[in-house]
Parts: C-alpha cells; structure tokens; sequence
C-alpha cells in the first residue's frame, strides 16, 4: 500500500469539495484576488474537472487599488483556461454611494470590499463563494468550516457553526444565504509553496526579489503608488522587496528579500521568524479586526 | 493553577529557544525532501487542567510553528487581561467570545510540520458539554492523545476521550501521563495510572495504545528525553507521532468509489469524478453500479496529469467505463463480487449534536457518501452512558448524547459497518427546516448481514428465481451483532490468521484426501482447523435437503454460513465439496473478506475418477440406480477464477499438500 505525500493528500481533498461545490450548489463562483492562494484554488478546479472546463466563473472584487502585476497576471489566466469572469468594482460601489472612501494616510478600500463583495454574490445569485482562505493565515479563520454557512445577510455567525465531520460537508441552506466554502483551509504556507514549485505553477512576478520604491510605515515597507496617501516625513528608498501576500496595494506590505528563485523562497518561508499577514495593516486594526470583518461578511 | 497552564517564557526566552528542526541536525532546510512527507490528523482531548493548551504549545514551538509576531500578539492579550505569563491557550482560542470566557468553544486547527510528517492538529474542548466537539475532531483523526494529570489520575473525563476514540475507531491512541514533574517522574505512578486505564481500556475497541510520561512545562519526553524518566524505554511523544504508522483506517479491500459529479465536456466523453474512499481499481477491472446493479468495466482512470494505471484510497480521480450506463450523483461504483449491503432499514450509533432534542419520528434528512435522503430515526435501542459505558433506557437523545438507534431512510443507502469502512458507515442527519447539522451517525451493520442486493445478482446471473432469495430475505431488520471476541483477537491467540479453503470438484477427483493431509498436517504445526465435508453436513445440519439444483444451493449456502461461524472463531476453514454451480460458491465467496476465501479446483481426467470411485456412486449411476451425479450426467461449472487448480493425474497428495502451504495458509 501506497503512503500519498502530504501535498497529494491535501491536493485530493481540496479536488474533492471543489467538486462538492460543483454538484451541491447552482451557481457558485471562485473568489480570486490574483494572490498565489487563488491561483491554487484555480489550479486545483482545472484538475477537479478535467477534461471539462471550470464549470464555474472567477470573480473578483476589484478595489482599484491593485499592483497592475496582479491585474495582467489575472487576465492572461482568464485568456488561457478560458474560464469566465466577473469583476465586482469597489470604485462602482463609492460612486453608487453604497460606501464612503476612507480619508487619511491610512485610508485603505480593504473594508469596502466587503459590500462590493455582497452586493456582487447578490447580483449574481451566487450561492456559494470559493474562497483560498487557509487555517494557519490567521486565528480567526483557524475556526472557519470548509463549508460555512453565511445567512441572508452575508454573515458568519462564528459561535454556531455547523458540525463538520469526515468527509460530509452539508451545504443545505434557505434561498437568499449562501455559503464560503474553503478548500484548501487545511494547507500551510509552506504547503502552499511547496506545492507551486511542485507543480511549477506560474504566480505574479510580485512574489519574487525585485527592486522598486518603498518607504517604511510603522515597520511595513509599503509600495510607491497613487493610491497610498505618504506623508511627508516617509522617505522613499529603493530596496530589493518581494511580496508574500499580495492584497490591496494600500495595506500590503513588502519584504526587504533578495529571493528571486523559488527554491530561495522556500527557504525563506521556512527560516521566517513572522507569520505572512505579519505585514498585512488590514489585520493590525485591532486584535478581532479579522474575526470582526468575516463576521460582516468579508473574505 | 495558572502556573501549570502556562509556560513560563517571555518572548526574549522563546526568540533564544525556538528550535529549528532543521537546524538540530545540523543540516539545511533540503526543499526536496517534502516530497517525501506525509500526513497525520491527530484530536487531543482534555481540559486545561490536564496542560492540554501546554502541551500544543509546547509542540507547536518547539517544531518552530509560532511566530514571533504571534507570540507577541497572545503576549500583549496576556499582559492586558492580567495574566502574569504568557497564555498558550490563546494560540489555539481565536475566536473574540474563546478570549473573553477563557476557554474553547470550538474545534481548532493547527498545523506544524516536522521534515518528516505533515501534522494536523484537531484541538477540541474538553468540557462536557462540548462532546459533540470531540467527535467531529476525531472523525478525521488518525490518533487521538488523551492527556492524563499525574497528580490526578484517570478521571472520567479521561475515559470520556478514550471512548469516544473507540467509537469512532481512531486506530491508535496515545495516553499521555502529564505533569509527571509534579510526581516527581515517579515510575510507580505511572505505572499505576497504566494499570488504571487498562482495566478501564477492555471494555473498548482500540487495539493500539501507546502509554508516554511527559511533562509538557518543562518538556520531557515530549520532543526530547532528558534523563529524569530514564526508567522510561518507549519514545519520546513527538517521536511516536512521527513514526506511527499512518493509513491505518484505510481500507484497501473494498472498492468504493461514491460518484461525485459527472464530467461531460463533449459527447464524446462522460467521466464519473468522485473519490476512492476504500478499494483500489485498475483499467479493465469488472464493476458493478449501484442501485442500478448494472455492470461493465472500468475503461480509463483520467486525471489531469494523466491516466493512471491503479488508483488507491484517498484519490481523487475520474472513471470512464466500457459502457453507456446511466450513472449520476449519488450512485457507487463497486466491484462485482464485493458490493455494500443496500438497505433502507439499519441501527447505528448516533450522537446528537444540537440543542433541540432529536424527535422519533420526524422527519430529517440524512447525508451518506454523495447521497442525501429523508430519514426517520425509529427507535432510541439505548442510550449510552459515556462516563460508565453502561448502557440506559432513553426514548430520545439531548445534546452531547450517543445512542443505539434504528433508523429508516426514504431511499436505500449502500453501505458498509463503520467498522469496517468509515467511509461508507458513517453519516450526518440534518434538520430539514434549518439546515443544521443536528446528528452524527455509525452504521453497525456489516455488508454480510443482508444480502438483499447479492440475491439480486444471483438472480440477475442464472435468469431465474432462486431459493437463495427467499431463504436470505426474511429478516432485512437483523443487525449484525459484532462478535463478543473479536476474530483478531483470536488469531492473535492462535498464531494464525483464520482462512477458508474451499475444495470444488468431481467425485473422486481426490478433495478429501488431499484436504484430510493438509488439515493434519496444519494441525500437527499447532494451527486451529476444521474439515468440513460433504457427507457429515448431509447426515445431519443438511439432512432435510436432496440433490436437486435448488437443494444444492441451500445446501452450499447452509455449509457456507457455517464456514464463516468457524472462520470467525479464527479457524483454518477446509471445505471439501462437489460444489457445482459458480454461482453458490460465489456466494459464500462473498462472505468473507477478499484474499481469506480461496477457492480450490481439485480436477483430474474424469476416466481416473470413475475409476477410483471412493463411494461407488459411479458405479450406481452407471446402473441408472442415481440421477445427475456431478461429473457423470450432472453438470459441473469447473471455477473460472480459482486461487489454485490441483490436478490429480499429475500431482501426489504430498505435492498437492506442500503446494497448498506455501501458498495460502504459511501465516
């Protein structure tokens, strides 16, 4: 008898409630942010489906505020696996009224997301949301279903989950609610790289060492671009950066690195002394912030 | 106790202390090496107070998991809410109400990794209330740790974990006996809580317990040893999770591959995804579908980095097959000779996991493999006392409650006992109204109890009705009472492993010879045998049946019934009889796990025979004084697939004795 590896092991399990999701729900959509999580997500619905295509649409919540790496990369993905896409606009929902921007150095359309992401499920009738949140990004998600119920509000109602048990993942639910369902919630950071040099799976070029302008806000090394609002006293530097998380370009920060191989990241990811979101300003609002916008509705 | 709960560290310490596993060995992180990893899901159990939150901890940093950032951030909440030194436990409690009540609500997750094993950690609450926890972390664990206090002993609340283990049949169990600083690492102790959980261990099914002294605070016996405990042999706690043997629940016998969702992106292909839950298959291999009971062949197995040429447990694959059958969700593909019981009527072990109280008799939905069906539960049989594992009358279960019931299902569902595939014995009851997730189930009946869907075959194969049907399917509501000694356990005791070797043939063609030297021989090499014969059965057990076709159908499936009544006493099974129809013997195949059946065609030159003719039936079948003598005017369907085919014309009875050995009954 044959010992699967643990990335096979993961990679099975990820396949198999891609393809609970494809058979349990009517209209689900796979959330992609352009981040290396989503890009497995990506990779494991082509293996869950083939020879078929994606029987599903990527969508993605759009903030306006993206490294233009992440867009090109998004759009040359959609061209090759010609799957469909939808991208709900945060810039539209400012303009509708439905948010407000944020004002200050800080300001950041990370929490704005979270209605553009609602009102587009709803537009779409999606019922259930794919989404590459993982277990050890972050203690509230440590806590999260594979399949987690969200109710006709968008939810999440973190002390009365659903049970989960062996491999029965229950997606029944009233119209109006629907579901984020979380396939590779079991995968680590290193799994996840482990697994993109395994299977030599192409990710923007953000995630390797590259020179480019930052300057330092609060010990995050935060990217040059129009829309963060840099004061004054923050000097620009050029440093050799990469990114191990890519989000929103206001609230992601960089990592002084010279990896520009993919064996060098691993090496990397395995002698790091921070967690990934560790330079992430969207959780370091408060210690729930993560627990708190989840609970609203948020990824 | 907070200074038991806590590890005393500050983050100065931790920076100093955090070990890299692969800087211990002096020796690079090698990326390649992963793909050599594997995988271990393992549930502790326990309360605080038993130094469970310590005890992750403990593993988690001492394998390099916690970050700094984190550790600071549960070092800040720490200081903030007054505690004197940092609190582990809030690595494991995200969530806002975990922090503000001070304990777990619910099942977390924790990874680390070592460069051997990928570790997944189900951490559940060890309240009382929180049984329901307990259970959905240990039905994907493989190994549970259950935390004993030294300075405490076995509470109940310790043989609550190690039943729960045992219901849900994690194969091995690991007592951890914490604090034993505290005992001073006093061998007398642990061997006395040892002998404790023992005793108390009998009553449950777990065949591998491993008993391990550590104290999580100071870290002995957990990644290292340190020489306090040098009375201690075993290894270290970390040592035996990465050595433990993995896969253990897997059940490779079985082919059962629910299908998931049908793939059809072009006319020209229609592929059944879903995963192999137990079994393997290869191309080519023959299948049955059930309910449709329609059978064909496996064509291809597709998967995106190509076709595969054997698939296993765990894999996510997709199946072609040789011909157009209508397959869809729901449905399972098996193999022709092992289908799951197909039924409608069961008992299982339920744990009820929600407030609202379970209602016989209402109405709920039930969820199996890719199927999902009404139910109603009939009837509370018993409640089980987990803290006493005695057994209680109930008319229904509460929250946190496990029971015997009995249930009914709208549509049949294809099942095996959860004891014998978890995959395809376990299921989830919701409520039909809310959704909820409200029960947990495990089949106890095993796939030999009905044979409902076998008869089904039997009849499909020969074209008419047979009296195998009506003699099998009068008591579709027996379950299956496990053996109050299980068979393992009796073959440990034996030596041997139990087997059935079947003789088919001709009268004369020499199957009671041969099968009388081998019973002695086996028997003279101390092994548990028991020779069954045609004649004696027919004395007495079968002394109401004839010779007719129907007569000797009951009278194989009587013999085989019998067989298996002595195979699970562990016996060494020989069965010597004409057995002429390959549909009877298919049945009793059918009874016993694959590779413990073997099927021999004892054969030699029907001339020899005649003239050997040990009970001169020859003789009188020549004189017309018989009808239908096998091998003379009767039919006999020589096996297509027999393990073994001894041929008496060219083989002595001392060959064909040595041959049988070596092949199937050495172990």
């Amino acid at each position: 008898m044959q010992i699967n590896s643990h990335l096979k092991q993961l990679e099975d399990e990820g396949i198999y409630i891609m393809r609970e999701v494809a058979a349990q729900f009517e209209r689900p959509v796979l959330l992609f942010s352009g981040g290396k999580d989503s890009i497995i997500m990506v990779h494991l619905a082509l293996k869950a489906f083939y020879p078929a295509k994606i029987p599903f649409p990527l969508m993605h919540v759009d903030t306006g505020h993206n490294f233009p790496e992440t867009i090109e990369f998004r759009d040359k993905l959609v061209r090759e696996t010609g799957v469909e896409l939808i991208v709900g606009s945060v810039q539209k929902s400012i303009d509708d009224g439905k948010v407000k921007e944020e004002t200050g150095p800080d300001a950041s359309r990370n929490a704005l997301q979270t209605v553009t992401l609602l009102d587009t499920l709803k537009e779409h009738q999606v019922d259930a949301a794919l989404g590459g949140g993982r277990r050890d990004e972050e203690k509230a998600r440590a806590k999260e279903r594979f399949f987690s119920h969200r109710d006709g509000f968008g939810q999440w109602d973190p002390k009365n989950q659903r049970p989960e048990l062996w491999n029965l993942y229950n997606g029944r639910k009233n119209p109006g609610e629907h579901f984020r369902v979380f396939p590779i919630s079991n995968w680590t950071e290193m799994d996840v790289w482990q697994y993109i040099a395994q299977e030599e799976i192409d990710i923007p070029s953000l995630y390797f060492a590259h020179e480019r302008k930052v300057f330092n806000r609060r010990g995050v090394w935060l990217a040059d671009t129009e829309y963060v609002n840099r004061m004054d006293e923050e000097s620009l530097e050029k440093k050799t950066v990469r990114f191990r998380t890519i989000g929103d370009a206001t609230c992601t920060g960089a990592v002084l690195s010279t990896a520009s191989k993919m064996e060098e990241i691993i090496q990397e990811v395995a002698a790091a002394r921070q967690t990934e979101r560790g330079n992430r300003h969207d959780d370091k609002r408060s210690e729930t912030a993560m627990e708190d916008r989840k609970r609203q509705g948020y990824f | 106790m907070t200074g038991t709960q806590n590890l005393k560290l500050n983050t100065e310490h931790l920076k100093l202390r955090i070990k890299l596993f692969m800087n211990n060995n002096g020796e690079q992180y090698d990326s390649k090496k992963y793909l050599d990893m594997d995988l271990l899901r393992f549930t502790t159990a326990g309360s605080v107070d038993d130094g469970k939150s310590t005890l992750i901890g403990r593993l988690l940093y001492d394998s390099k998991s916690i970050f700094e950032d984190q550790l600071e951030a549960i070092e800040k909440t720490s200081r903030s809410s007054g505690e004197e030194e940092v609190n582990l436990a809030l690595l494991t409690d995200g969530l806002k109400a975990e922090r503000e009540q001070k304990i777990t609500i619910d099942v977390a997750y924790r990874y680390f990794a070592t460069p051997k094993r990928k570790f997944i950690i189900a951490d559940t609450p060890g309240h009382i209330q929180y049984t329901r926890n307990m259970v959905t972390g240990a039905s994907t664990a493989e190994l549970a740790i259950v935390l004993i206090d030294a300075t405490k002993g076995v509470l109940t609340q310790s043989k609550r974990h190690a039943f729960i283990s045992s219901l849900l049949q994690i194969p091995h169990l690991v007592v951890a006996v914490n604090k034993m600083d505290l005992v001073d690492y006093s061998e007398d102790r642990f061997n006395e809580i040892v002998q404790d959980f023992r005793t108390f261990a009998k009553k449950l099914e777990i065949d591998n317990i491993t008993y391990i002294p550590i104290s999580a605070l100071v870290g002995d016996n957990v990644v290292d040893k340190n020489g306090k405990t040098s009375w201690y042999k075993g290894p270290t706690l970390l040592h035996h999770l990465e050595n433990v043997k993995v896969d253990a629940s897997h059940n490779v016998v079985d082919f059962r591959f629910p299908v998931q969702y049908v793939i059809r992106p072009n006319q020209n292909f229609r592929g059944f995804s879903g995963r192999i839950e137990s079994g393997r298959i290869r191309p080519g291999d023959e299948i049955t579908v059930l309910p449709s009971k329609l059978s064909s062949k496996v064509k291809e197995i597709v998967t995106r980095d190509g076709n595969l040429d054997e698939a296993f447990p765990g894999d996510s694959v997709v199946l072609t097959i040789e011909d157009e059958i209508d397959i869809s969700r729901g449905d399972m593909i098996v193999r022709k000779n092992n289908v799951p019981k197909v039924t409608s009527n069961f008992e299982a072990y339920l744990c009820w996991m929600n407030e609202e109280e379970m209602q016989p008799g209402k109405q709920y939905m039930l969820m199996h493999t890719t199927s999902t069906t009404a139910v109603y539960v009939d009837d509370v049989i018993y409640r089980m006392n987990v803290d006493t594992l005695r057994r209680e009358d109930a008319e229904t279960l509460k929250l946190n409650e496990i029971g015997r019931v009995k249930l009914t299902t709208a549509k049949p569902l294809f099942m095996d006992a959860y004891q014998v595939n978890q995959r395809t014995g376990s299921f989830i009851v919701i409520d039909a109204a809310s959704n909820v997730t409200v029960g947990a189930g495990m089949i106890r009946a095993t796939s030999t109890e009905s044979r409902e869907s076998e008869t089904a075959d039997v009849k499909r194969e020969t074209g008419s009705t047979h009296k195998l049907e009506s003699k099998t399917k009068h008591s579709p509501n027996v379950v299956w009472e496990p053996w109050n000694i299980p068979k393992e356990d009796r073959e440990k005791r034996n030596g041997h492993k139990a087997q059935v070797l079947w003789f088919t043939g001709i009268s004369g063609a020499g199957k009671s010879t041969i099968a009388k030297a081998l019973e002695k021989k086996l028997w003279g090499s101390g092994k548990q045998t028991i020779l069954l014969d045609g004649d004696q059965v027919r004395h007495g057990l079968n002394g109401d049946l004839g010779f007719s076709p129907e007569d000797r159908t009951e009278n194989i499936r009587r013999v085989g019934e019998m067989a298996r009544l002595f195979f699970e006493h562990g016996n060494i099974v020989l069965c010597t009889f004409v057995s002429p129809y390959q549909r009877d013997r298919d049945a009793v195949r059918k009874l016993f796990p694959e590779a413990r059946f073997v099927e021999i065609h004892v054969t030699c030159n029907p001339e020899t025979a005649h003239q050997r003719d040990p009970k001169g039936l020859y003789e009188k079948a020549k004189k017309g004084e018989i009808k239908d003598l096998t091998g003379f005017d009767g039919e006999y369907q020589a096996p297509e697939h027999a393990e073994l085919v001894i041929n008496t014309d060219e083989m002595d009875v001392d060959e064909a004795v040595e041959t049988i050995i070596n092949k199937f009954a050495a172990d």
